[in-house]
């Protein structure tokens, strides 16, 4: 049998002018649908190591927060609920654009596409100057993990016109690891967004020149997915990090 | 659509006229460039193969140096500090930049494709950028040893790392985390690929087992690489800025770490071991002209050990302070996973029996590996009790029983697998007698070096340090010894793999006579492998084929 495949070795590529072949089309898939198989069941893997890369910080949080639970209790109600609400409906405006875009591509709807690209961009950004102004509030309260962090507002609430019990010192001192753990978990979550807001400048433009109104709409049903994944991550850090065992000043 | 392939055998052109192919993926393209920005994933194992060699040769420089300081009981080559530094290079080098990506990056990388029939991985540029990832590490880490190396032992141990040390954590901890993507991507990409491209008819149980092997331990590195990252990340922020949460005195707990870092280094010794089995199957199978006895359940075995995998990560910890019922499930767990490793073994040998086995290169590192493993594997049994590994743990015997398993299994395998692929990756073979005696001198090289560290282990001469009680020099010095000769059984292939680059016979498209759809291919393959797509109608290592054939004939007929 080797031997008939080095006598067609001539007829090399003679099998690819049968049928017509796309610009997006890859020469090492057999069809345009293995192709796009392959690309979406790439993108839920990546987003199983994703998730694999947050479970590290997820256990560390539920380990520490049961350890340390008056400490991150009180630290807790440190967080700006109404902001993080507001970035709680942001997030979910924008993953609905994106959302709509995905469907603008498949109905082949160029300008739709472009227009709900640039929304969903602009609620990420709008996300994210939020959490900036959520972090600059962390540093002026000394909440920030480091030298300049201060337990003063746990162990004497009374001062800063806080209702809450004050904590003993060393149990204030474990307060340093649940804003440890929130800079760190929003932290990677915000990166993931400027990844993100990057990518889709990248696709908007392309967008815009048309290459996904043509039926091709595998880049953008892709990103969709992570975008939405980024969304999820959200939706699981605002109650673990600001909701849970809230207890409102009376 | 071609003809199915199959009477393979049968059409077999003479090994003595064959010729190299005029096209082929080597010369398709010329230049440097064509190499550094290719997609082909059969340029990009070998540019995977040079690096690895690369790394596997500092690495070993390191492992003589240490040997070397060992030769006699005092310290006198290098400083305590300087020894530290040695073996940490020596263990971040050997493990992830080189038996991480060792046979799934070269060999599987370019063998994966093929056995199953497709054209090329399913993301060529993502492959490319493992290869780049994989290259910015190694230079992070070579970068860390230039600019005074780093001491922490290649596990990073907290609190040593965060907060004892003054060397250059940070740098090799980046290098790591890098290398780390690198090996997702490989992952991912073999999963990708071996679920949706493989060619009509090759269904999941007639694929090769080394494809079922590379399988098993892509998914280990997809799930398990993404926690050593975030793991690093933490110590790396601990070190930056002291946040705690490695750190008892602000609460933190330095547990934590290692069971972070084992949940993934644990399942990394099976990224190791894994592909390193399916080099072994393929080997025995084609050496003893039959098909795997029990291929399912080997092919089985090596999902059950990547599922195992996962769940015996304490330990590594027996010692450090986990409760005792926590300890109590983690050995029983450990005992478990050694019964698919069981059946790999029991199986090859049911291959050999009634085999007609012919002792080529490859033949004999594949018995190598099942002598070493099997003695790496029952000492890991030893380590798996919990009275046991109490006296043992932390001594030499620990460091006998991984190196059993990673150089007497998986560079025995990786060398096997290289040797058996050499005539189609190059179309070239290799000198047949010379690598014969490469292969003996390697086992004994082996043998000799770290036979006697399971008895210094035993009467309790710790690992790390770099000076020891007289009374146990003459084993020391046979096991320096030893790695002397294991040097040289490794710079052998080196030397004659790089001359039969230009000297050696040619090849010839099948010169094993071997059932898998990579040699019935030219070798060196085309840069598309197949012209067209194969049809499959047939199981892996289909040795019998004629034998069935004749049989089906006489039912016919009669």
């Amino acid at each position: 049998m080797d031997n008939t495949i080095a006598t067609t070795h001539a007829e090399a590529g003679h099998e690819e002018h049968e049928h017509i072949v796309l610009p997006q089309h890859r020469h090492h898939f057999e069809t345009e649908e293995q192709q796009r198989e392959a690309g979406s069941f790439g993108m839920w893997l990546f987003l199983l190591t994703e998730i694999m890369f947050f479970g590290g910080l997820f256990f560390a949080y539920l380990l520490y927060r049961n350890w340390y639970y008056p400490a991150f209790a009180v630290a807790s109600n440190q967080l700006n609920v109404p902001e993080g609400a507001v970035n709680t409906a942001i997030l979910i405006t924008s993953g609905f654009f994106m959302a709509l875009g995905v469907w603008a591509a498949e109905v082949r709807k160029k300008n739709v596409l472009v227009l709900m690209l640039v929304l969903t961009t602009l609620f990420g950004v709008a996300f994210l100057g939020v959490k900036a102004d959520e972090y600059h509030e962390k540093y002026e309260k000394h909440h920030i993990p480091g030298p300049n962090f201060s337990t003063a507002m746990f162990t004497n609430p009374a001062a800063y016109g806080i209702q809450e019990q004050p904590l003993a010192p060393d149990m204030a001192q474990h307060t340093e690891i649940f804003f440890f753990l929130y800079f760190a978990m929003t932290g990677m979550h915000a990166v993931h967004m400027i990844i993100g807001i990057g990518i889709l400048f990248w696709l908007t433009w392309r967008a815009h020149r048309g290459e996904f109104s043509a039926g091709y709409v595998a880049p953008i049903e892709n990103f969709g997915l992570y975008w939405h994944f980024v969304d999820i991550v959200w939706l699981f850090l605002f109650p673990l990090l600001y909701l849970i065992n809230r207890h409102l000043p009376k | 659509m071609s003809a199915p392939i199959s009477n393979t055998i049968v059409n077999l052109p003479d090994q003595s006229t064959a010729t190299i192919p005029k096209r082929n993926y080597i010369n398709n393209e010329h230049g440097l460039l064509s190499w550094l920005l290719t997609g082909d994933h059969k340029r990009i194992a070998m540019l995977y193969l040079i690096s690895i060699t690369f790394f596997f040769f500092i690495g070993g420089a390191f492992a003589g140096l240490i040997r070397l300081e060992l030769l006699t009981p005092q310290p006198d080559l290098v400083s305590s500090d300087t020894y530290n530094k040695f073996f940490t290079m020596h263990g971040i080098i050997m493990i992830f930049l080189f038996l991480v990506p060792s046979v799934p990056a070269t060999l599987g990388n370019f063998f994966i494709p093929i056995m199953i029939g497709a054209k090329d991985l399913a993301f060529p540029k993502i492959n490319l950028l493992s290869w780049y990832l994989y290259m910015i590490g190694g230079t992070l880490t070579l970068t860390a040893l230039v600019l005074g190396g780093v001491d922490t032992g290649w596990t990073f141990t907290t609190p040593l790392s965060t907060h004892y040390l003054n060397t250059h954590v940070i740098t090799a901890a980046t290098a790591i985390f890098i290398a780390g993507f690198s090996s997702i991507f490989t992952g991912l990409n073999f999963i990708v690929t071996i679920h949706r491209m493989r060619a009509p008819g090759m269904t999941w149980f007639r694929m090769p087992l080394f494809c079922w092997s590379n399988y098993a331990a892509s998914v280990l590195m997809v799930l398990g690489t993404p926690v050593l990252a975030i793991a690093l990340v933490l110590v790396a922020l601990e070190r930056l800025v002291g946040i705690g949460v490695f750190d008892p005195t602000k609460g933190g707990d330095p547990l934590l770490f290692q069971h972070l870092f084992w949940f993934y280094s644990h399942p990394a010794v099976y990224i190791m071991i894994l592909p390193g089995m399916g080099v072994i199957s393929e080997v025995i199978s084609t050496f003893s002209r039959k098909r795997v006895f029990g291929y399912t359940a080997v092919a089985f075995s090596s999902v059950a050990i990547a599922l195992f995998g996962f769940f015996v990560w304490a330990h590594h910890m027996f010692i450090m302070g986990v409760s005792n019922y926590s300890a109590l499930v983690f050995s029983l767990l450990t005992m478990l996973v050694a019964v698919p490793s069981a059946i790999k073994i029991f199986n090859w040998a049911f291959t050999l029996q009634k085999g007609s086995i012919t002792f080529e290169t490859p033949m004999l590192y594949a018995f190598g590996f099942m002598g070493l493993f099997t003695i790496g594997g029952l000492t890991g049994v030893f380590l798996g009790s919990l009275g046991m590994d109490i006296h043992l743990t932390e001594t030499y015997f620990i460091v006998a029983h991984f190196h059993f398993v990673m150089v007497g299994g998986m560079l025995m395998a990786f060398l096997a697998g290289i040797h058996f692929w050499w005539p189609k990756m190059t179309g070239r073979m290799y000198p047949e007698s010379l690598s014969k005696l490469a292969a003996v001198i390697t086992f004994i090289g082996f043998n000799l070096t770290f036979l006697p560290q399971f008895i210094l282990g035993y009467l309790g001469m710790p690992r790390r340090y770099h000076a020891y009680p007289p009374e146990f020099q003459v084993l020391n010095v046979l096991s320096t010894a030893g790695a002397t000769v294991l040097g040289v059984g490794y710079m052998l292939p080196l030397l004659y793999l790089g001359w039969s680059l230009k000297y050696g016979a040619i090849a010839g498209n099948n010169p094993w006579q071997a059932t898998g759809l990579e040699w019935q291919i030219q070798s060196p393959p085309l840069t598309e492998n197949f012209v067209t797509i194969p049809i499959v109608d047939y199981e892996a290592y289909d040795y019998e084929w004629l034998e069935k054939k004749q049989r089906e004939e006489v039912t016919t007929v009669g």
